[in-house]
């Protein structure tokens, strides 16, 4: 993948950087960070989402022509602190109250969580998609996807190795299935990209990363901040169980829009795994993962419910976003 | 003799989520209660308990919508 174009100085700095046209020493970081940025425009702020998706992603496939060791330079990793620290603290205030209100609500932990969920669970952008969205819109959400997709559960198996006992049998079981179960022709990831080929879409890893907007970055940052961090485990497992149980009853509902749009058969079967998939692993994910970790790190409890909490609110965002710029026919069309 | 399990059924593990499906792992197929075998193509299947999913015998979730709107007797 090739470096995107920059959106503003953050990311014009970071490419900089990466690129090898400016060294590290060269740059005044904080001048950059403390750029006035209102917390509660970080999500929309594609300039601060993209420079962190740019930080993120040399964790997992980086970029053509950039020297790999950059993945773990102390001032990168410095600067990449600096924004999560403000990502972090936006989330926390954004989620606040729902995990509080969970706790209110009392129970035992997995009926904590469950009804957390449950309490937040959106699915408008499914029920648009399942009735009103045109082939191009429907096309338009599946590149955004895209920057997901093609790295389908990568993030929460860097969380593996942090958790132990019952919760990393369950997690290991989970991403199995998550990665074909013993198939490469199984493989989530390789379903969507031949979800994207049947479309005559790009199935290239990152081919759309330039048309992502903020919200669709901070989707897959809030993914990454919280499975790159030891210290958010239980967030990044929270917010796979969010995930996971909110995903079954839309697969269905998108499933029902392909059907009416007539779309191919390969980008129908991608749904249509999900949807027995998904009704696995929301079991799996609350119960045998998080309820388990939390039995034995009790410490941890509030810290899945922010987890699930943020997967909900940055997804309903990202939702609303999206719905948004179609119902204002502003539909961007994709590069030719 | 009948009573004694086969190797498969050993393998064969449960675990019933409330107000949810049934988990079953190590199965290589799930037997319906009208007799018919259903080949299992994952490591963990869901069972379906409320019989109003749409993939029977497999759990598509609606569950949810069930207890949501009438308290759950399971």
């Amino acid at each position: 993948m090739q470096l995107p174009a920059p959106r503003g100085p953050l990311s014009q700095q970071v490419r900089l950087v990466l690129s090898g046209r400016a060294t590290q020493g060269s740059m005044d970081w904080s001048s950059v960070t403390s750029l006035p940025r209102p917390a509660d425009r970080i999500l929309h702020d594609e300039d601060f989402q993209l420079a962190l998706w740019m930080l993120f992603e040399l964790h997992y496939r980086g970029f053509d022509s950039v020297d790999p060791d950059l993945e773990w330079d102390p001032l990168l990793i410095h600067s990449r602190g600096m924004l999560e620290a403000s990502l972090e603290s936006l989330l926390r205030d954004l989620t606040a109250d729902d995990v509080r209100r969970a706790n209110r609500a009392g129970g035992c932990f997995t009926n904590r969580l469950s009804g957390l969920i449950d309490e937040l669970d959106g699915g408008s952008l499914a029920t648009f998609l399942q009735r009103r969205a045109t082939s191009e819109q429907f096309a338009d959400f599946m590149r955004r996807r895209s920057i997901y997709h093609l790295k389908e559960s990568d993030p929460q198996s860097f969380v593996l190795p942090r958790i132990d006992g019952p919760a990393k049998v369950a997690l290991a079981e989970l991403q199995y299935d998550e990665y074909g179960a013993g198939r490469a022709d199984r493989l989530h990831a390789g379903l969507f990209a031949d979800a994207l080929d049947a479309l005559g879409l790009d199935s290239t890893y990152g081919a759309y990363i330039e048309e992502a907007d903020a919200t669709t970055l901070a989707v897959n940052n809030v993914m990454s901040l919280f499975a790159l961090r030891r210290r958010l485990r239980g967030a990044s497992l929270g917010h796979l169980a969010a995930f996971e149980a909110t995903s079954s009853a839309p697969c269905r509902r998108i499933l029902s829009g392909i059907e009416r749009l007539g779309l191919p058969a390969a980008t129908a079967r991608y749904f249509d795994e999900h949807v027995e998939a998904d009704a696995v692993h929301e079991q799996l994910a609350i119960r045998s993962i998080c309820a388990a970790m939390v039995e034995g790190e009790p410490g941890l409890a509030d810290d899945v419910l922010f987890g699930a909490a943020t997967c909900l609110r940055v997804e309903a965002i990202a939702s609303e976003t999206l719905v948004e710029t179609w119902e204002s026919h502003q539909l961007v069309e994709a590069p030719a | 003799m009948s009573e004694v399990p086969t190797a498969d059924a050993q393998d064969v593990r449960t675990q019933a989520c409330p107000g949810g499906p049934l988990l079953v792992r190590g199965a290589a197929t799930w037997v319906d209660s009208d007799g018919i075998e259903h080949p299992v193509t994952r490591p963990v299947v869901a069972v379906c308990r409320c019989e109003r999913s749409q993939r029977l015998p497999w759990c598509d979730g609606t569950h949810k919508f069930v207890t949501r709107t009438a308290p759950s007797v399971a």
